[in-house]
């Protein structure tokens, strides 16, 4: 008989450490496995923000499912600062979404108002702002910019620290973490009754939870689960460190803590690709430099590309086994926005057995049953 | 260097007329403020960082010296907007 755990948590990631250190939280004790530096590791290349504005158009379940992890934040970053001492940069001061046209500002404006209808009693705060009062919002703003959307909801935060101190927590709460254990086909699935192999080690387990992000594609269907991601590269460029300028996050551009300036926000669909391309970096900067003109006369340090893990419909994808009761699954791009509802929603619906249907009902794979399954 | 006259061999670096200097620090980094001097000298650890010829947080390793040319220390972090949030 292997060793035995109350939980396997498959996926080291910001997901599966979130989920795991959560269920620490529940009286749980679970093995975290963590398939090494040859995974795709999109918990590496996060951007950072904690982002809420652009989040559910058209799914206003998932509005609400990242504004409660937005809300869930505060709680999420004094509990790790008071238990490991790390500070995870967490700043909620509102973040706005750049116009550079006044066709961009009108359908941006349109979006935001069928935010808010979609919203309903749940209510959507957002004010679209034009340029001159803008300005006082935000400095050194381009001619081109002709205003924005704001929502007092955003945020970022330090997602290379945010995951140090999950794993931190996790561990000296009494989780097992085990490095270059990716899972292989050698899987056993019964109802509250698992045993996966990895790193040449047998983990059994009444509960498992699949968060291997990209992985979780090939791993869902042994577990009687649909994971039906794929990858989506995403390219992000930093600057050299300056004195604080940004008060607030803009989408594709933030100001860390430490002075740096992330610009990001790309999109590209190659497959497992993570090579950078200098066309799609000239775009991100030609927009920053028309958003905010001194950010041409910084130095860029570093470049680098991650692969996002994307649902058909983009949203996340939250799952129970019915063939398997005690196997989850969990999925998503955004692993730090959604660190909150992970370790403080998530974790405690997976520790009692069942998710709460009535948040997460829709955003179960189910949906991509009729039509065209992926 | 600092304002002051240094004469320097053609074709080395910028850093390496720090060190030729022997200044204590060429910078102070904008998160601690610890003071810093060329450490790898060829282009990786940013711990070279200096004002040269009046633009800010220039790695000096990778900077060949010029006849004339002015390096200062980088104090802290730069500045990218006059008047900005800082």
């Amino acid at each position: 008989m292997p060793p035995s755990h109350d939980s396997i948590v498959i996926g080291g990631g910001l997901v599966g450490a979130a989920i795991a250190w959560g269920l620490t939280g529940q009286g749980l004790r679970p093995v975290l496995l963590d398939e090494g530096d040859v995974a795709f590791r999109a918990s590496r290349g996060n951007f950072g923000l904690v982002w809420v504005q652009s989040k559910g158009f058209g799914a206003p379940h998932y509005q609400r499912w990242t504004r409660a992890s937005a809300g869930e934040w505060p709680a999420l970053a004094a509990d790790l600062a008071a238990r490991t001492g790390r500070d995870v940069g967490l700043r909620q001061p509102g973040g706005v979404q750049l116009c550079l046209s006044d066709a961009e500002y009108e359908e941006r404006a349109a979006r935001m108002a069928q935010m808010r209808a979609e919203a309903g009693n749940f209510g959507f705060d957002y004010r679209m702002i034009r340029t001159p009062e803008l300005r006082g919002m935000l400095p050194g703003l381009g001619p081109r910019v002709v205003g924005a959307s704001f929502t007092p909801y955003d945020g970022h935060a330090n997602p290379l620290v945010l995951l140090h101190a999950l794993h931190r927590a996790f561990t000296e709460a009494g989780g097992t973490y085990v490095p270059n254990a990716k899972v292989e086909d050698d899987i056993h699935a019964a109802p509250h009754d698992f045993a996966v192999t990895a790193g040449g080690q047998r983990f059994a387990a009444p509960r498992v939870v699949l968060a291997a992000g990209l992985g979780n594609a090939a791993l869902a269907p042994h577990f009687g689960l649909s994971a039906p991601v794929r990858p989506q590269r995403g390219q992000v460029i930093v600057t050299e460190r300056t004195a604080e300028v940004l008060p607030m996050p803009v989408t594709t551009i933030r100001q860390t803590t430490e002075g740096s300036i992330m610009l990001g926000d790309s999109v590209e669909e190659v497959g497992f690709d993570t090579r950078q391309r200098p066309e799609v970096i000239r775009v991100i900067a030609e927009r920053a430099v028309a958003c905010f003109p001194w950010i041409g006369r910084l130095n860029i340090v570093r470049a680098w590309s991650a692969l996002r893990v994307m649902a058909p419909d983009g949203l996340p994808i939250y799952d129970q086994s019915e063939a398997y009761p005690g196997a989850f699954t969990a999925n998503c791009h955004s692993g730090v926005t959604l660190a909150g509802a992970h370790a403080r929603l998530l974790a405690p619906m997976i520790a009692a057995g069942a998710l709460d249907m009535e948040r997460l009902g829709l955003l179960s794979a189910h949906r991509f049953a009729h039509g065209e399954a992926a | 260097m600092e304002g002051a006259p240094l004469r320097v061999p053609a074709g080395a670096s910028a850093a390496a007329a720090v060190l030729l200097a022997g200044l204590f620090r060429i910078r102070e980094t904008p998160v601690s403020g610890a003071p810093r001097l060329p450490y790898c000298m060829m282009g990786v650890c940013f711990d070279c960082l200096a004002e040269i010829d009046g633009v800010a947080n220039r790695q000096a390793c990778m900077v060949p010296v010029a006849p004339g040319m002015r390096i200062r220390v980088q104090h802290g972090a730069r500045v990218a907007l006059d008047g900005g949030a800082g």
